[in-house]
């Protein structure tokens, strides 16, 4: 399915990252929005109010973030393609309900501006501090998506992306990003709508009375309907079987928390995307997401100029974690580096991988701004002896 | 005859009710089921599309009401019944979108939610059961709980101001609000009804026996003996002021439909203002086949 013109404003522009997220959105098809204003998040609220009154869809500015992330279930189930952006403290928000997305199996998608923490932290400045809340933050078993754009270009064709991903597999889906990208004025370019792929929700068309909102279809996820189409059905944030009801034992449990992980887990090799460089030949390979690849370009580049081959993944996808190709090369590298703007998160996925078999060299760096290249490089050259 | 075939052992209202849901979880003597009943009655006597009408819960006993009306359903968190409404009905306008939820839902912990969809004149319908406690979780002390009542997280006696909801709901912006009593059930059926056939923001608090908790640890006795006292203690007082409907422990209900006025609700005003402001540059929402 090709976008919709009325959202795409296609041709060249000079967009920050907050900009090309709504932009992305409304090419996605997305039009309802509910958000609650944040820094450093707030410009993609900003642009999106604006231009959905000429597309034709909603905004809504709610009483916070709880109400923010409640809103886009419903109007997802009311049939709609649906985004939110935040940052860390709505983030923190959200979590309750981006539970009740994934155990409703609703279809949003969820943009963080990241910033410092923990708390208040540094509202102004860029951190990538939620990388693990992402995966863990609301009470549970569950799995999601999550994307990592490094360019205000890749905050649009990311943001395409997790509706897409959203969409095919019926779960939030989220794209972290953070201030410096936020933030970073760049060339974006929108494509024309019909070069834009869309994937079209699941929608059920059988008999009225045997929708099952959570039976699962051969590629393990259940059709959609929604409210108002006299389905009658149910559906609750209860453990509950396939009708949507609720069951409330250890043997429905069981079904229904394996399916929402699995769902993931057994299409992680289809969701998974990253960037490699120069691995074959590899002894230190840097892994890096965000803004922090871009600083760790310099980085590499200087490395190879003082002979140490160095190879690069960049996660385009974070969650779910590339685990198998970690694995893999983790029998061929010295080391991993992995410089974070954090205290020790992606890193800690990067250690579970390497089982051993290399070590996972930690860049930290609290948040506030990027790395130093030279201690991506100190820390490269520590890896290669 | 058979059982099904005999009058008084038929469910009136069992084409609304998912049948293979029930016996509910509710104790004998509370007043949801009765309320739920009253709600059916004024779907079925309203004739509205039953294929356009969403009912939404939050956590509560209350909160299981969505799951056993045979409607569009969903039963969210503790309090979010609000917000992912106005989310449905922004997303569907056609919609008849009805929050059944308690009064810890609504009014406590989903308070702010409560003000702000009153405050935006959202079309929805809010009947909020009132029974003076979280009941669910073993009686404890409510937003909504009278002074001097007993209660488990209060257990001598509650000293905070409750909420009066009929003036919150005022105050906050709501356009249609009423108070009855689970004795009140053709009253309650009617407000309901005429809630169906409004638009904007709706509220209807009925106040119903909690036996099992509420009225046993104040020795209130039986669901009788509280149908008794909403009999003796309750008086009807259409149009009063918001202000005055304070309810003391045991003292006297005022009920009836204190607001019923018209307003532009959210979207209303969204099309109106932006069409407006923007002109031909506007697409208008939700208005008919959109």
């Amino acid at each position: 399915m090709k976008a919709d013109p009325k959202g795409v404003l296609a041709g060249s522009h000079y967009l920050d990252g907050d900009y090309a997220l709504a932009e992305g959105a409304l090419a996605a098809g997305c039009r309802f929005f509910a958000g609650y204003p944040i820094t450093p998040s707030t410009e993609t609220a900003e642009r999106f109010s604006e231009r959905i009154p000429s597309v034709g869809g909603v905004f809504i500015q709610m009483e916070d973030e709880l109400a923010s992330i409640a809103a886009l279930i419903g109007a997802a189930w009311g049939g709609k393609k649906v985004m939110t952006v935040t940052s860390g403290p709505g983030f923190s928000l959200m979590m309750e309900n981006i539970g009740l997305a994934c155990m409703l199996e609703t279809p949003l998608v969820i943009a963080n501006v990241q910033r410092g923490g923990p708390s208040t932290g540094l509202p102004t400045l860029t951190g990538q501090q939620d990388m693990m809340q992402v995966k863990w933050g609301s009470h549970g078993d569950y799995k999601i998506i999550a994307l990592s754009p490094d360019s205000p270009q890749e905050c649009f064709d990311l943001t395409i992306e997790a509706f897409n991903l959203s969409e095919t597999y019926r779960v939030p889906t989220f794209v972290m990003t953070d201030e410096c990208v936020g933030h970073m004025h760049e060339k974006v370019v929108i494509p024309p709508a019909e070069e834009i792929d869309l994937v079209e929700r699941k929608w059920y068309t059988g008999p009225k009375d045997q929708y099952l909102p959570f039976k699962p279809d051969k590629d393990m996820i259940p059709f959609m309907v929604k409210v108002g189409d006299g389905y009658h059905f149910h559906i609750t944030g209860l453990t509950h079987d396939d009708k949507g009801y609720p069951v409330i034992n250890a043997e429905c449990q069981d079904v229904c928390v394996r399916h929402l992980n699995d769902k993931i887990t057994m299409n992680a090799d289809k969701i998974i995307k990253t960037e490699e460089e120069e691995i074959d030949n590899a002894e230190v390979i840097v892994i890096s997401y965000g803004i922090t690849s871009r600083v760790t370009t310099r980085a590499v580049r200087k490395a190879r100029e003082a002979g140490i081959k160095v190879g690069t993944i960049r996660l385009i996808t974070v969650w779910p974690f590339p685990e198998k190709r970690i694995r893999e090369l983790a029998k061929k590298v010295k080391a991993f580096v992995v410089p974070e703007i954090n205290y020790g998160q992606m890193v800690v996925e990067v250690e579970r991988c390497a089982s051993g078999q290399a070590p996972a060299i930690h860049v930290p760096h609290c948040g506030g701004w990027v790395h130093n290249p030279d201690d991506i490089l100190q820390a490269i050259k520590e890896a290669a002896k | 005859m058979k059982k099904e075939d005999r009058l008084e052992l038929r469910n009136p209202i069992k084409d609304l009710l998912r049948m293979d849901r029930i016996p509910h979880i509710w104790c004998p003597g509370c007043g949801i089921g009765t309320v739920v009943t009253s709600f059916a009655e004024a779907l079925r006597k309203s004739e509205v599309d039953l294929d356009k009408v969403a009912i939404l819960s939050g956590i509560g006993c209350t909160g299981r009401v969505a799951g056993y009306v045979k409607l569009d359903s969903i039963h969210t968190t503790h309090g979010r019944a609000l917000p992912v409404a106005t989310g449905l009905k922004l997303a569907n306008p056609e919609l008849k979108v009805v929050v059944f939820s308690g009064d810890g839902d609504i009014a406590g912990i989903g308070g702010n939610h409560f003000i702000h969809a009153a405050r935006r004149n959202m079309d929805l319908l809010i009947i909020c059961v009132n029974n003076f406690n979280y009941a669910m979780t073993g009686g404890q002390v409510a937003a909504t709980t009278p002074r001097d009542a007993n209660a488990s997280t209060a257990p001598f006696g509650n000293f905070e101001y409750p909420f009066s909801l009929p003036y919150l709901a005022e105050a906050s912006g709501a356009t249609y609000v009423a108070r009855w009593t689970a004795l009140h059930l053709r009253r309650v059926t009617k407000s309901i009804q005429e809630a169906l056939g409004k638009r904007g923001f709706s509220f209807i608090e009925v106040i119903t026996p909690c036996v099992t908790l509420y009225a046993r640890r104040n020795r209130l006795g039986d669901g009788l003996n509280l149908l008794k006292y909403y009999y003796e203690k309750s008086e009807i007082q259409h149009g009063a002021d918001t202000r005055t409907l304070d309810i003391s422990y045991q003292g006297k209900l005022i009920v009836g439909k204190f607001v019923d006025k018209e307003k532009p609700t959210f979207l209303d005003c969204m099309n109106e203002h932006l069409g407006k402001v923007l002109g031909d540059k506007y697409q208008p929402y939700g208005v008919k086949n959109d």
